[in-house]
Formats: structure tokens, C-alpha cells, sequence
């Protein structure tokens, strides 16, 4: 590709402070991954990127570049000066503008509104000039190329031009550096090419650009400078000239990697979870989840690679009874397909869920009754009709003891625990009742390193005593390392078996892409 | 180490429940500042005007009427409570008590039975068509989507124009001996639910269904506190997408939960119909189910709560007839009525707000305090 070339001819000739720096953010707060003595130098006229795993903390690092989290430690120095961010507001005076993940537009406003929302320009102290702002965008726009026309709305534009007035509306507010929280996760490939063209445009009128992602080929292809970011922290600021994606890959996940070579199998001949031809339809019929087919032994883990929203999701859930589905499901020797969430439940399968706020707990009830949760037809939770609270907070205090949750007490709210001590509940609780099978969504997201290896080792226990494992995770490392064999989902179809034990994660990616299917 | 007022103010310290009591009683005296204004702005004095109120409230015969209306509003905070419990909006609970009160007393009018198997139909009937009405809602709801909150106020219309037909001379209905009044049938001595002479001074009876009323708190308890059913509801209330993940099946607590609340609405009307009136005639008071909705909020769904909240608005509506008497407009206590709900609220959110934050502050800091805490603490 010939865009490494446009970039460097303007940021070699502009040689000045850099447009922001970060020095020693340190962010600690009872939730996912926190920051600690971050530093980052980002030049005038440049796509910065930083580019970390999920949960590595970057969102965070952004929130508190654009004010919306206060650092407990650190400088933050923008233009050479330093400053100290209270709300977004005073991060949009200091000429920083955001543009969010997930776009915050009204449908049914014109492009022209939703850009003036919250800072009109003001005509004789009441009315709005609606002549002034439409002059100001159309400048913009055009000097920008960004193309876009103030008086459509918004519900008739497509992503990427919604993206490109998202991208105005900082641009109206004055803003000359930009954050961009995982652009491209919304859009498909010709319209990331069309963003980094704009985004090139906009550097070459000296504007600064930091670009969140962790899709590597495209940081690769767009920025002038590559910040790592893992663990919370700054690892290494690389060229992308000199760097390779694989070589960005063991940054980002860096040497605590498991390792594959140093376990043997115990995976038994017993089947015990069989999925037949398992189709799921979405809303419209379509189908999300297509004709899959697998065995799980006892002591096995199976991997399911494939990149988000190819319908490990709606698998999941069909599985555990959560999501209407054609095909067979055999726990054991029972037909299962019948059966309702609570009984697949109680047939001994274990659930890990993908979102454990949302599905796997009770965030504004106590620890012990979030025992109780997904297990509150089986002891020692229940007497009968009734709540054994004596038994379940019993075994609660064991879950803690045992899963090392750090936690003050059982009766605080599940909310108040960081990211990682609720999943050590869940994982304790899920693992409890003697499970058969358990399905693991994500186990380790947003959950810090210590939390990580103790919730692998558990799962590796497991499945020496026999328990049938099917992991779903992003993290391909983890996926690599954990499991004795792999398939990979691609737009609900099984497209591939892998062998864990000799595939490297850059395989296992450009296999999920589709691209290495004849690989 | 002893906490300082900035330990307790960044929740180093682990509040008691003093704080949630401290939400209300705030709201009160907040209320009472707001009324005391309005008095003086409309040039009545606010002291009298309050100690008017609070000597009338004191008067044996006051007492007895405040205990029996408390009564009837505690039910009906029950019932909405019941749905509150896990976000369900059950509006319906006026037209479900009228509804159940008018069949329940043309049933028991219409019976020959010993005592306490007359009064035990009468109040059966009662459950039965209050809970029967809410399932409609409820039905509606799992079925088809609609909201509750929409079919239960279209509900209450269809229940209102249903009585009306249901309460004519043709139908359940017979006219009122030396009025223009028609109710049904009276209940027989055998259907009625003897009332007793708790407060000395006053000819006055107390409702015997308080008795009821109390076991039926009671009952609410131990349903939410200590069972299965009782903990699907409330997971159901909190996180619908965890109770369904934990196995709950969701579209059957919902019908089952707008039942259960209907059938307590079912028995709003039992304690002046089968203690007062023995019939359901045109001045059978409505209404009870619109104020059994303020005091489930201002009870915070807590049945000790909702009894408080029950006799503090029984209180301000039986006392207040003692205004008209000295020429003050007695919708004054409709506005401390209104100001205090309003208060509370929100009270009540930002000291959950508060405690929230508070307990995850107190929980990260008791933690680093023991593992390795990174330097640089802000404080």
C-alpha cells in the first residue's frame, strides 16, 4: 500500500513539542484493569496509535486524556503545558475532542443539528444562528474533505458518514487533537479506507490524532507512531516502520502467555456434551448460528476462535437454553433440547457468561445471595420452597476461600468488587454442584493478570478431574493455550479444525478472518 | 483506629441503617418547610395550622380512624409493592380492589353460612377476582408485549364501567332503604368481620382486619426474604438478563407475580366493606389503589415502611377535616402529601447513590490497605 509515504513527508518537517504528553498516569479504581504509570508523547501533526488487548486499559487511559475520569497520580501536558482535566468540557477548551466507540447522534435530527447540539451559536442571545453554523460546518467540512451535508438527517446516512460527523462535531468545537475510541469496529473494510484517508487529510492540516484499536494491520497501515499499552501500562513506543504485526502482537500480550508444550491431555472417550446440527435464526430469520456439529469429551476443552459477533454469542445461548434453536443437544446421555435453562442447569451444566454484569450477576445484592444465583433449586442453597441462608452463606465464604476473592465480607454488593474478583465468584460458583460441562465465555476479560492465571489454573484442574470445557474467548492466546482442540466460527458456520499444538495466534487470526482457510 | 467525619464521608466506615432512616424523616421535615410556606404565603399561620392537625390526629375517635384507614392504604401498598419488587407497574390495583370488592359483596350477601366460613368465601372471592382481573395484565404482558403500566390503567376504565353495570338494580344491585343510594345486598351478621375497642375514649371500633392486614406484611416478608420464589422474583427485579441466564423463567414470574398482586388488591376493599359498610353501594371509596402506589414508594417496598408511610398518610387525611372547620382549605394536606413523596424519592437515591459508591470506596480501600499498594496515594 502506498500510505506510509503521505504520512512521513509532513511529520518529518515539524519537529516541535509534542501535542500531548503523558507522564506516570497512574488510575486505581474498584473496577477492570486500571492504569499505572502510563507515558505516551504524541507529535504535533501525526496518527498516534495505541493499541492494547481488550480490558489493557486503554478506554480508561482515554477517559482521563479526555477529562472524564480524574488520574490519581501524574501530569498530563498538552501543547507544553500542563493541565488538569475536570469534565469533558475542559478537555474541548484545551482543544482535545472525542470521538466515541459507539456514536452519539439523534436519529432524527440533521447533521447540522446533531453538530450544533450543546454549543449553538447564539443570534442576538436567544435565537440560533442557523446561517453562521452552517457556513462554519460547510468550511470545515470542505477543508476537511469530509463531504458531508448539513441539512440531511442523520437516519438516512450511512456508518461511515455518521462516523464523519461525529468527527465534525469535534472539529466544530475547536478541537485539534482527536481521540478515536476503536473507530473501525463499526465499519466495514472500504469504509476504513475511506476513514484513514480522511484521517490523513486531517493530519496534513496539522491536526494530532490518537487512534485506539486493537486490530493491528490497520494501526500498521495508518499511524506515524505506535504506543503498546498492557496490563494497564505502557510497554514500548515503536516505529511502525520497523515493527511487524506479529511482533505488535507479543507486545500487546507480552510473556505471560500459558504455554501449550508443558501439559498432557486428558481427554477421555466419553462425549459428554454433543451438539447436532444446531441452527439458530436472528430476528429477521436469518440464520445467525448455521448446521454446527460437535462433540466435547470428558477432560477436553474445545476453543471456539472467530472474531466477535459471528454467533458464539447466540451459540452459547442456545446451548444453555437462553435462545430458541433447531438441532440436537445431548448432555450425557439425555436429549437435552427440550429442556429449559434451569434444568440444563441442573443437569450439571456450568455457565460462565460472556457479560458477567449483565448475565452472570445480581450487581446490587450480596455476595451470598449472588451464590444463590443460576443454583437456586440445588443445596446447599435451598431447603424446598425455602432460602437456606446459614447453608449459602456458609458456601460462599468457601467460593471465597477457595477462589481467593478479595472481598472485605459476603454481605457487601457484588458492584462494589473489582472486575476480577467477581469472576473468581462466578468461576467458584459455576464450578460448585459438580458441573458436567461448563461454558466459558470470555473467562479472563477485563480481569487482571493474578485474577487470570488463578482463573486458568482452576479451569485447568477441572478438566484433569473430568469436566468437558467449551471456551469461547478473544484472547487467542488463551484459546491456544487452554485448549485440546479448536474450531473457528465464522458467520455461524464451523469453517475450521485447528490444532492448538501447532498453530501460532497470527494463523489462528487470518484463519478467523476466512482469509487462511486453504492454509 | 477511630473514624474521623471524613472517614464516614468517604465511606471508610461501614454505615449502619441510620442513614436510611435519616432519607425520610428529612423528606418529612423538608415537606413541612414547603406546606409551612404555602400556609404563610396564603395567610395562615403555619404553626397553628400544624398543631391543629397533630391535636385533632390525637383524639381517641381520630386515632381509630386513622388506624382504619391506615388499614385499607397498607394493603394497598402491599399490593403494589408486590409488583414493584420486580419492575412491575401494577396501576391497575384501584380498578382490581373495586372490581373484587363490589363481586365479593354481592357473594356474601348473597350466602347463608356460619361465621367464619362466610366471612373466609366472602374474602376468597375477593383474592380470587382482584387476582384473575391482574392476570389479564399479566397475560397481556407475556403474551402479546403490551405494558402493564398501559393495560392496567385501561384496565381500571374497563373495571369502572363494568361495575357500573354489574351494580344496577337489574344486575347485583338493591336500592338503599331511605336514599337514592344503591348497593348490594347487606352482608349478614354471619359474612362480617367483627372489629374491636383497642383505644379507650371512643364508642369506635378498630377493623379487625388490621389483624389481617399485619399477617399479610408478614407474609410479604418471610415471600421475598426467605424462599425460591421469593429470590427468582427479586433476581427477576434486579437483573433480568441474570435471572434468565441463572434459569428463571421470566414470563412466568411475571404472570404469577401480577397475580400475586392482584390477589392482594383483591382484599383492599375487605377491610370497610366486611368492618364498615357490609355493602358495596355508590359511595364506596376509590382511589385506594392510586394512594397505595405513593406509599410503596415512600415505604421503599419495605413492609415495615409502608406501615409507617400508611399511618403518616391516614394521619394527614383524617386529620385534616379539622381545617375546614377553622376556614383553612384542607387541600393543604394534599400538597404535603405530594411534597413529601417527591422529597423522598429522591432522598432515597442519593443516599443509595451514596452508599453505592461508598461501599466499593471502602471495599478497594480495605483491600490495597492489605495487598501491595501501589505509591502515590491522593488522599
Amino acid at each position: 500500500m502506498e500510505e506510509a509515504a503521505i504520512s512521513t513527508s509532513t511529520s518529518s518537517d515539524t519537529v516541535a513539542e509534542p501535542a500531548v504528553e503523558l507522564e506516570g498516569i497512574t488510575k486505581r479504581f474498584p473496577g477492570v484493569v486500571a492504569n499505572r504509570d502510563i507515558r505516551l508523547s504524541v507529535r504535533r501533526g501525526q496518527v498516534h496509535a495505541i493499541v492494547g488487548e481488550n480490558g489493557a486499559g486503554k478506554s480508561t487511559l482515554m477517559k482521563i486524556l479526555y477529562g472524564m475520569q480524574r488520574p490519581d497520580g501524574g501530569e498530563i501536558r498538552v501543547n507544553g503545558a500542563p493541565v488538569g482535566f475536570r469534565t469533558p468540557g475542559d478537555a474541548i477548551a484545551a482543544g482535545i475532542g472525542m470521538v466515541h466507540q459507539h456514536f452519539m447522534l439523534a436519529d432524527n435530527l440533521t447533521v447540522l443539528e446533531n453538530i450544533i447540539l450543546g454549543s449553538e451559536p447564539r443570534r442576538r442571545g436567544i435565537g440560533i444562528d442557523f446561517g453562521a453554523a452552517r457556513r462554519k460546518i460547510k468550511e470545515i467540512s470542505d477543508a476537511y474533505g469530509l463531504g458531508v451535508g448539513p441539512d440531511t438527517l442523520v437516519q438516512d446516512l450511512g456508518v461511515g458518514a455518521r462516523q464523519r460527523v461525529e468527527i465534525l462535531k469535534v472539529l466544530y468545537r475547536g478541537a485539534r487533537i482527536l481521540i478515536l475510541d476503536e473507530p473501525t469496529a463499526v465499519l466495514v473494510p472500504q469504509e476504513v479506507d475511506e476513514l484513514f484517508d480522511n484521517l490523513r487529510g486531517l493530519v496534513r492540516q496539522g491536526l494530532t490524532i490518537i487512534f485506539i484499536s486493537h486490530k493491528l494491520d490497520e494501526v500498521l497501515s495508518v499511524a506515524d507512531a505506535i504506543t503498546v499499552i498492557r496490563r494497564g501500562t505502557t510497554v514500548a513506543s515503536v516505529d511502525p516502520k520497523d515493527v511487524t504485526a506479529r511482533q505488535l502482537a507479543e507486545l500487546m500480550v507480552g510473556s505471560e502467555l500459558p504455554s501449550p508444550e508443558t501439559r498432557e491431555s486428558t481427554v477421555t472417550a466419553d462425549v459428554a456434551l454433543a451438539v447436532r446440527n444446531l441452527t439458530v435464526r436472528g430476528a429477521e430469520g436469518r440464520a445467525v448460528v448455521e448446521d454446527v456439529s460437535f462433540d466435547i469429551h470428558k477432560g477436553e476443552v474445545l476453543g471456539i476462535a472467530g472474531v466477535e459477533g459471528n454467533g458464539q454469542a447466540e451459540l452459547v445461548e442456545a446451548i444453555m437454553g437462553m435462545r430458541p434453536a433447531d438441532g440436537v443437544i445431548t448432555l450425557g446421555d439425555a436429549d437435552v433440547s427440550g429442556w429449559s435453562t434451569l434444568r440444563r442447569r441442573e443437569g450439571g451444566i456450568g455457565y460462565i457468561p460472556e457479560d458477567r454484569q449483565r448475565h452472570g450477576l445480581l450487581l446490587e445484592a450480596p455476595l451470598w445471595e449472588n451464590r444463590i444465583l443460576g443454583h437456586q433449586t440445588r443445596k446447599p442453597n435451598v431447603k424446598g420452597p425455602w432460602i437456606d441462608r446459614t447453608g449459602a452463606r456458609a458456601d460462599t465464604r468457601r467460593i471465597i476461600e477457595e477462589y481467593d476473592v478479595r472481598t472485605p465480607g459476603i454481605d457487601v454488593d457484588a458492584a462494589a468488587l473489582s472486575g476480577g474478583n467477581q469472576q473468581k465468584l462466578i468461576v467458584g460458583r459455576e464450578m460448585s454442584g459438580d458441573p458436567v460441562v461448563l461454558i466459558a465465555s470470555h473467562p479472563t476479560r477485563g480481569v487482571d493478570v493474578g485474577a487470570q492465571a488463578a482463573i486458568w489454573d482452576h479451569l485447568r484442574a477441572a478438566r484433569a478431574a473430568g469436566l468437558a470445557v467449551l471456551l469461547i474467548s478473544a484472547d487467542l492466546d488463551e484459546l491456544i493455550g487452554l485448549s485440546d482442540s479448536l474450531k473457528v466460527i465464522l458467520r455461524g458456520r464451523m469453517v475450521a479444525d485447528v490444532d492448538p499444538s501447532d498453530v501460532t495466534p497470527e494463523r489462528l487470526g487470518s484463519a478467523m478472518t476466512g482469509a487462511g482457510e486453504e492454509a | 483506629m477511630s473514624s474521623s467525619f471524613t472517614d464516614r464521608l468517604l465511606g471508610r466506615v461501614r454505615l449502619g441503617g441510620l442513614l436510611g432512616l435519616a432519607a425520610p424523616l428529612l423528606a418529612i421535615v423538608f415537606a413541612g418547610l414547603v406546606t409551612s410556606i404555602i400556609l404563610q404565603l396564603t395567610g395562615n399561620p403555619p404553626f397553628e395550622t400544624m398543631k391543629l392537625l397533630a391535636d385533632y390526629g390525637a383524639q381517641p375517635r381520630t386515632i381509630v380512624m386513622i388506624i382504619n384507614l391506615a388499614t385499607t392504604y397498607y394493603i394497598s401498598a402491599l399490593a403494589v409493592a408486590i409488583g414493584f419488587r420486580m419492575n412491575l407497574f401494577n396501576i391497575g390495583v384501584d380498578g382490581q380492589y373495586r372490581l373484587a370488592a363490589l363481586v365479593a359483596a354481592a357473594v356474601g350477601g348473597a350466602l347463608v353460612l356460619p361465621a367464619p366460613l362466610h366471612v373466609g368465601v366472602t374474602i376468597l372471592v375477593a383474592v380470587a377476582v382482584g387476582g384473575l382481573w391482574a392476570s389479564i395484565a399479566g397475560l397481556l404482558k407475556v403474551t402479546r408485549g403490551v405494558s402493564e403500566v398501559i393495560s392496567t390503567i385501561m384496565l381500571n376504565a374497563i373495571a369502572t364501567g363494568f361495575g357500573a353495570w354489574l351494580l344496577t338494580t337489574d344486575r347485583l344491585a338493591v336500592a338503599v332503604s331511605g336514599s337514592n343510594n344503591i348497593g348490594t345486598k347487606p352482608i349478614p351478621p354471619s359474612g362480617q368481620f367483627p372489629g374491636f375497642g383497642l383505644i379507650p375514649g371512643t364508642q369506635a371500633k378498630v377493623f379487625g382486619f388490621v389483624v389481617v392486614a399485619a399477617l399479610l406484611g408478614l407474609a410479604y416478608h418471610i415471600l421475598f426474604n426467605w424462599t425460591r420464589f421469593g429470590f427468582d422474583l427479586r433476581a427477576t427485579g434486579k437483573s433480568e438478563s441474570a435471572a434468565v441466564a441463572s434459569g428463571v423463567n421470566v414470563r412466568k414470574m411475571v404472570l404469577l407475580t401480577m397475580v400475586l398482586s392482584g390477589a392482594a388488591a383483591g382484599l383492599v376493599g375487605m377491610p370497610q366493606l366486611l368492618g364498615a359498610s357490609y355493602s358495596y353501594s355508590l359511595d364506596f371509596p376509590t382511589g385506594l389503589g392510586f394512594t397505595g402506589i405513593a406509599i410503596a414508594l415512600l415505604g421503599r417496598n419495605n413492609p415495615v415502611g409502608i406501615a409507617i408511610g400508611a399511618l403518616l398518610w391516614s394521619f394527614l387525611d383524617n386529620s385534616s377535616d379539622i381545617l375546614d372547620l377553622e376556614g383553612i382549605p384542607k387541600e393543604i394536606v394534599i400538597i404535603m402529601q405530594g411534597t413529601i413523596v417527591l422529597s423522598v424519592i429522591v432522598a432515597y437515591e442519593l443516599v443509595h447513590r451514596y452508599r453505592l459508591a461508598a461501599e466499593q470506596r471502602r471495599v478497594s480501600r480495605e483491600l490495597s490497605a492489605g495487598a501491595s499498594a501501589p505509591e502515590g496515594v491522593a488522599a
